[in-house]
């Protein structure tokens, strides 16, 4: 099972100089393994190839916004907001049942995602706004709630914060299945959207993904850097990131300055939930899982830093397109077992950095 | 027991785990410059970060102005008009020097100091204001971590070992610069093991051992007695240094 670090970024650019502990080596080899094989796969099918990547990066453009408000919290706090994936979910299904219930043709109607009606509302480009804007939101409040009602007070145990908030994942997960059910939901796009756009050599695309999510992808990271470079509350984020004890003493409002974190991180799980909702499809599991994605992304990326997280982001989005395109050997399908590539790539950026691709010790 | 007390400390008592590393600490000091020194160990860093609230399992008390400080968190002990400049300097390596400045000025400018003036005090911090803090040197991060104090605009500083790692002329500097703030009105807490700049600085000086104020005594005092310096600092007397 070979994999490397993020693959365009890495391979080959390694100075001979830097390659001298063993694991660096094997790292090095790893990755020329696995940059070799793809090349071998994009010459004998490019569009294919081009299609895969560019699937890899629009969902890395999904992992991105809801890591980068996870590593936004984790960074300044110190805290691994382990509900960071229920508000993904929840603000999604928020978001879906406005949708349903503001704006639907035929009110309380549809339970089967399948089955494309005849008699399915067309939803209009606000119709479809109105619900993210909200969804988001609430979400960046309940975050502010679960920080002031349930971590505030545990400042600085990380066990007890990780703890409380995998209790919310419990109840939040049982809680969204009782009221949402098992069935898959989809938040319907606006139906005056192309639902595909045509690329030379790759051929048709879907327009979403390829528009809105990697468009606010690069939006949400734009806005996150500028935010970080040039404001106030930039500068107190990464003065806290270096000594958070010593920002406090410095007369900043430590407090606020978190619960501000929180807002705009947990806004970003229900903003990527609604685009989640959208592109893909919400159904229980997917908290854990997009947990699990943000985890790896700010772990290969380092903690903290908005650039890993690009990176981080990419990586995995990438791994796990190509995990999904090429892992047919023969006629042996080891597609359901791509899954593996991602802690693959994980502990192959470990070995070669602890801390991450950007990160350093705390 | 100065008169005109701004500070009292009274049986202070901090742990880590379950050393306990102050021990029932209570002093009083007035806007009169006060250094506290003793050897490695002894607690110093320990009290500095106590009453800056910067360290969970204390208790006792600490009053400034009448106003007890403990059980709050730094931010509202810098509120109160305490700045800290602490051991090691406590810089943010993620922070230029200018980053440093704006962090701490709200911008206001009815303060005493502002970013202007902190560049007439320390003309260097003005023409490294682009370079990141690590890029400094121990000199220049220590006038930096002085500076972002200073913003506070504070009534009392406390500094935990400000000359430590620094070359005699750069201490030299500072001691000037420590001067005219006291001479500003700035109440000083000095903690220092570097006898030559405490007793330049500070005429009471607090003596630590082991967890507790052991002895209180005056600059003159130890510049003259080599036996109190060795054992109060474990370090060969002045006279025999020069």
């Amino acid at each position: 099972m070979a994999t490397s670090a993020p693959e365009p970024l890495s391979a080959g650019i390694e100075a001979p100089g830097r390659l001298r502990q063993p694991k660096q080596v094997i790292g090095g080899a790893v990755a020329a393994l696995v940059a070799g094989w793809l090349i071998v796969k994009a010459v004998g099918n490019f569009g294919g190839f081009l299609n895969a990547t560019l699937l890899g990066l629009t969902l890395a453009g999904l992992y991105f916004v809801v890591a980068s408000g996870f590593t936004l919290i984790f960074g300044l706090m110190r805290t691994i907001n382990m509900a960071h994936g229920s508000l993904y979910l929840l603000g999604g299904y928020i978001a879906f049942e406005l949708q349903e219930k503001l704006f639907s043709d035929n009110k309380g109607g549809f339970e089967l995602s399948i089955g494309q009606s005849s008699g399915e509302t067309q939803y209009s480009t606000i119709e479809w706004l109105v619900p993210l804007l909200i969804a988001a939101l609430a979400m960046g409040v309940l975050g502010v709630l679960i920080y002031q009602l349930l971590l505030r007070w545990n400042q600085g145990q990380e066990l007890r914060q990780a703890l409380i908030t995998i209790a919310v994942i419990i109840i939040a997960g049982d809680q969204m299945l009782a009221h949402f059910g098992g069935v898959a939901k989809d938040i319907k796009l606006p139906a005056s959207w192309p639902t595909s756009v045509d690329i030379p050599l790759i051929g048709s695309f879907g327009f979403f993904r390829l528009t809105i999510v990697l468009g606010s992808a690069i939006l949400v990271g734009l806005l996150l850097w500028w935010m970080i470079k040039r404001t106030r509350f930039g500068l107190i984020t990464r003065a806290g990131v270096d000594d958070r004890d010593m920002v406090s003493a410095l007369g900043i409002n430590i407090p606020l300055v978190f619960a501000a974190a929180f807002f705009i991180g947990s806004l970003l799980a229900g903003f990527g939930g609604v685009l989640g909702g959208s592109m893909l499809s919400l159904q229980p599991g997917q908290d854990s899982a997009f947990l699990l994605n943000s985890l790896v992304v700010v772990i290969i990326g380092g903690m903290g830093s908005l650039g890993g997280a690009a990176v981080g982001a990419v990586a995995l989005g990438l791994v796990q397109a190509y995990g999904a395109s090429y892992l047919v050997f023969g006629g042996t399908d080891l597609t359901n077992y791509s899954i593996l590539l991602t802690f693959g790539l994980v502990v192959a950026v470990l070995a070669v950095r602890p801390y991450g691709l950007f990160g350093r010790p705390a | 027991m100065p008169p005109d007390a701004i500070l009292e400390v009274k049986n202070l008592n901090a742990y880590y785990g379950p050393a306990h590393v102050l021990q029932d600490v209570s002093f009083e000091i007035g806007s009169e410059p006060t250094a506290i020194i003793g050897r490695n160990g002894m607690g110093k860093s320990t009290l500095c970060l106590s009453i800056m609230g910067m360290l969970q399992k204390v208790d006792g008390s600490v009053r400034f102005h009448g106003e007890e400080l403990l059980g709050k968190p730094p931010y509202k002990v810098a509120a109160a008009g305490l700045a800290f400049v602490p051991q090691g300097r406590r810089l943010f390596q993620s922070l230029t020097v200018e980053e440093h400045l704006r962090l701490v000025s709200n911008g206001n400018g009815n303060g005493r100091w502002n970013t202007e003036r902190i560049y007439e005090l320390f003309p260097r911090l003005a023409e490294r204001r682009r370079s990141g803090a690590m890029q400094l040197s121990g000199g220049e991060q220590q006038m930096l971590a002085i500076a972002r104090s200073l913003l506070l605009d504070p009534k009392l500083l406390i500094m935990d070992e400000p000359s430590e790692g620094l070359a005699p002329a750069v201490i030299d500097h500072l001691i000037d610069a420590i001067r005219g703030l006291s001479a500003e009105g700035t109440a000083i807490l000095l903690v220092e093991q570097n006898l030559s700049v405490a007793t330049e600085l500070a005429d009471r000086h607090l003596v630590m051992v082991a967890g507790r104020i052991a002895a209180e005594t005056t600059a003159d005092e130890l510049e003259n007695d080599p036996d109190a310096q060795r054992r109060y600092l474990g370090v060969e007397p002045l006279a025999e240094e020069a």
